[in-house]
């Protein structure tokens, strides 16, 4: 069954504290910052933290991103060489424009992962959209590599690029639906943008009721407050969860007949009924997440 | 005849050694005079001390129901220390912060012995590295009413500060300038004390009501500029915590007492005042309207947390032993519901009833807790005394089912380790440790631990909350100890559970 | 590595740790910790140990230490001394 992915927690990568105490709160992935939360004259600094940090045992059992400065900067690379060599599992390029972007980044991942010995592949990419371009490219971007794990929508940056605001969400409309459907065509992830205001939960739960919606795996976090609220919002009702209990028992129950057609109450269950309903049962655990 | 000069001459011999009738005053000249209703209101607290006949080497006794705002105790210590006194045995309820004035009489002899649930800030270091000749003794506060009643602990004066007073002695912490709520701690004293002097800051008109300490306890009363720092007796209720790792602890706990076997309807609870019980207190809440239930009381150390429960008709009843913020006090003086215990009837194991008996779930905190789940609430890791037994191993022993809360790593220190540095509750009677890595469930309740796993919540063996300190932070170097005890421990039956050395320096 | 000027790293927060490297005739390393007793040999070890993995055998090293982590210890140390020596390129091999 595929990884659960609903909540990804920025952590800033300049913060020892927070990095030395960021598993207890259990997202699906934390993402280890080392672009916009860190200031310039701090970036040597913490790319040493977070690759010291990406080692710990305790990180072992969660899923491991690190958001580099983009290749342009006199960071980027450094970045890469700390983010790979110290174990990341995907790298995340932020300003992703093109699919040339994503090239350029597979080139440097391929050989920092033969300089030090890691198994080639192993290091996943992520591209996150922050521009008209790269919406508009977005197809492009999430073929771009076999290393291609997911796309995420940057909201901040992709709104001034657009020359409007955050507002309703109306403004991100288009660039949701656009990197969705990339996504889905290229058979990989999608993440929806970060909810800035800690304060305002119903704001917040309206906002991943939408984008759960809409399709999106999973969504940025900024603080550990928001992981709950998220798994929440991603867990079934209890109707779904019924009739998902009773789908894929039909299912099993088909299989070990050696039937090659599920049937419940007499109607026949297409298959990717049944692949949603194990989708929607493996969202229901772990059961004291629906706090 | 004129009953007035009538006087029994009779002899016999039944009436041989009895006395004869007098007049009405024989024994009671007070009633006579002019002093009849002030005799106990006293000019200045040396007369109270001098009527009260204290002698060097006795015992003094004080309650710490006006926490970090209290002015009573260094004030009363400060007077019998200018008139002379030496050796005494100072007993206070619990010693805090603001107490370390009391480092000073201690260094000249005015104080000799104490015995307190606990002691924080340079009294507590001074004390841990070998300032007094004798070692403290350190009692839970059911422990402390045992021990007075087994006559170990006799307290000759009391002198117990109350927000509110008459001038026969009729006193509450529920109104006045400096009021603090529950006089639980005092109430004890007022009870087993030889003589009792009250401090107040106000006199009011007579009767005060409620009357938590009776006029019929009370010797002698003094009239003082401040019994208490209202600013620091009790803040505002604190609000709940935003810090996640406390809202994540928080939450745990509140889904292990959801899932425990003990959320029924008229269950009852206690909760401590850190951030993390606090924090439960609210997520409880929701868990209860979701399930229907309400609870039949709430113990303690009272928050406005519990309070607002208790408004929300959500708990029947607070018993409240101490009350920690405005918004408790406030509630204890208005709401019918809401009662002041002593703290006999709260924890004393030999009380003919303590309302401990009857908890069913309480969340308490730990600086320290092993693999055996022992707790110790006294020391820190750096081997020098900072807190206090308080109530923990009162309600642990007594509870249904006894919570530790704790992050596993507090800055680099871990909370689990292999042996306590000081045992002050026995791992017999914690039921469960929750931590933000996991909970761990004492081999000795495995139905608990059952009833966890199959709602899915993190359980693990404090073996491997142990591992997982250990692989974070490192293993932490044994202290060193010298010979000499500085602390004695005392289990709430009275007995010595343990004892705290003098740290190598 | 040759340490060429006074370079600090860190900060006093809670789990982290405040390094400050000096140019010196010989090795000089000065802790103090909140948790001195219970870990100060630890970071002593994890010090010396990120010291000697990156050939630093001249400097004057002083660190304030507030309940970091080993891993902590050992970023804020590597980057301090590469802020000391001036040195733009990272080895890897010895971090």
């Amino acid at each position: 069954m595929k990884k659960l992915r609903r909540s990804m927690l920025f952590i800033p990568g300049s913060n020892a504290a927070m990095l030395s105490t960021a598993f207890v709160y259990r997202p699906d992935s934390i993402m280890f910052d080392l672009e916009d939360a860190v200031a310039l004259r701090e970036k040597d600094s913490a790319r040493l933290l977070v690759f010291h940090a990406l080692q710990l045992t305790a990180y072992r059992g969660i899923e491991t991103v690190v958001r580099i400065n983009p290749l342009d900067t006199p960071y980027g690379l450094k970045d890469l060489e700390a983010a790979v060599r110290g174990g990341a599992e995907i790298v995340r390029l932020p300003k992703t424009d093109c699919a040339e972007d994503i090239q350029k980044l597979e080139r440097e991942v391929d050989r920092i992962e033969r300089e030090c010995g890691r198994e080639h592949g192993s290091t996943r990419l992520m591209a996150a959209i922050e521009s008209a371009s790269g919406v508009v490219n977005a197809v492009a971007i999430a073929a771009a590599s076999p290393r291609m794990d997911s796309i995420a929508l940057a909201g901040f940056d992709y709104v001034v690029d657009m020359q409007t605001q955050r507002g309703d969400g109306s403004e991100l409309f288009y660039a949701r639906c656009a990197i969705l459907h990339a996504a889905r065509a290229a058979k990989i992830d999608a993440f929806d943008v970060v909810f800035s205001d800690v304060n305002d939960d119903e704001g917040f739960l309206k906002e991943a009721n939408f984008a759960k919606n809409l399709g999106f795996n999973g969504k940025s976090l900024i603080n550990p407050r928001q992981i709950e609220l998220l798994h929440k919002a991603y867990a079934p009702t209890e109707q779904e969860l019924r009739k998902a209990e009773r789908i894929v028992n039909a299912a099993e129950e088909a299989e070990r007949e050696g039937l090659g057609v599920v049937s419940l109450n007499g109607k026949m269950v297409d298959a990717p009924v049944v692949l949603n309903a194990r989708r929607i049962l493996a969202l229901a655990k772990p059961a004291f997440a629906q706090a | 005849m004129n009953n007035n000069q009538r006087t029994l001459t009779l002899k016999d011999p039944c009436l041989d050694g009895l006395e004869r009738f007098q007049n009405f005053a024989t024994h009671m000249p007070y009633l006579k005079g002019p002093q009849k209703l002030t005799r106990k209101l006293v000019d200045s607290l040396e007369e109270a001390v001098r009527r009260s006949g204290l002698k060097d080497g006795q015992t003094i006794s004080f309650h710490h129901a006006f926490r970090e705002g209290d002015k009573t105790i260094n004030y009363v210590v400060d007077v019998l220390a200018r008139m002379g006194f030496k050796n005494l045995t100072l007993a206070s309820s619990s010693l805090m912060n603001c107490n370390t004035p009391l480092i000073r009489h201690i260094k000249e002899g005015v104080i000799s012995k104490i015995y307190t649930s606990g002691m924080r800030g340079a009294l507590a270091r001074e004390i841990s590295n070998g300032l007094m000749e004798q070692p403290i003794h350190v009692h839970s506060h059911g422990g402390r009413v045992h021990l007075i009643q087994s006559g170990e602990l006799e307290l000759d004066v009391a002198f117990l500060g109350v927000s509110s007073c008459d001038a026969f002695g009729n006193a509450n912490g529920v109104s006045g300038r400096s009021r603090c709520g529950s006089l639980g701690y005092a109430m004890v004293d007022a009870q087993f004390a030889h003589r009792v002097i009250l401090l107040t800051d106000e006199i009011a008109p007579f009767p005060v009501t409620p009357a938590s300490i009776s006029q019929d306890q009370v010797d002698w009363i003094v009239k003082v500029d401040q019994v208490g720092d209202p600013a620091k007796i009790s803040v505002g209720a604190a609000r709940v915590t935003k810090n996640p790792r406390d809202l994540l602890i928080a939450r745990l706990a509140a889904d292990l007492i959801e899932h425990s076997g003990y959320f029924e309807q008229g269950f009852s609870l206690q909760t401590g005042s850190g951030g993390a019980s606090t924090a439960a207190t609210r997520f409880l809440e929701d868990r209860m309207r979701r399930k229907g239930i309400t609870a039949s009381f709430a113990l303690g150390g009272i928050t406005g947390g519990i309070v607002d429960l208790l408004k929300k008709g959500l708990i029947g009843k607070v018993v409240d032993t101490q009350s920690f913020d405005a918004d408790a006090a406030t509630s204890l003086a208005e709401s019918p519901n809401h009662i002041e215990v002593s703290t006999n009837e709260y924890v004393n194991p030999d009380s003919k009833g303590a309302y401990c008996d009857r908890l069913d779930v309480v969340i308490l905190s730990a600086l320290e807790v092993d693999l055996d789940f022992n707790v110790n609430v006294i020391t820190g890791s750096d081997g020098l005394m900072m807190g206090a037994s308080g109530g923990h191993c009162d309600v642990a022993a007594a509870a249904n089912l006894s919570i530790v809360v704790g992050p596993l790593i507090r800055g680099r220190i871990p909370t689990v380790v292999k042996q306590v540095t000081t045992l002050v509750t026995p791992g017999e009677c914690v039921g469960v440790l929750v931590t933000d890595h996991g909970i761990a469930v004492n081999p000795n309740r495995p139905e608990v631990e059952a009833r966890l796993r199959a709602a899915g919540l993190p359980v693990m063996t404090i073996h491997d909350l142990y591992e997982r300190a250990v692989s974070l932070a490192g293993e932490p170097a044994p202290i060193e100890f010298l010979d000499k005890i500085v602390g004695i421990i005392h289990y709430r039956d009275g007995s010595v559970i343990d004892v705290v050395r003098q740290v190598k320096p | 590595m040759h340490i060429k000027k006074e370079a600090i790293c860190g900060t006093l927060e809670s789990n982290d740790l405040l390094v400050k490297v000096v140019p010196f005739g010989g090795l000089q390393v000065s802790i103090s910790s909140e948790v001195m007793r219970q870990f100060g040999a630890r970071i002593r070890e994890v010090v010396d140990e990120t010291l000697k993995q990156m050939n630093v055998s001249q400097g004057k090293i002083v660190i304030e230490d507030k309940g970091a982590l080993d891993c902590a210890i050992r970023a804020r140390v590597q980057a301090a001394v590469l802020r000391g020596c001036e040195c733009e390129e990272l080895d890897w091999s010895v971090l």
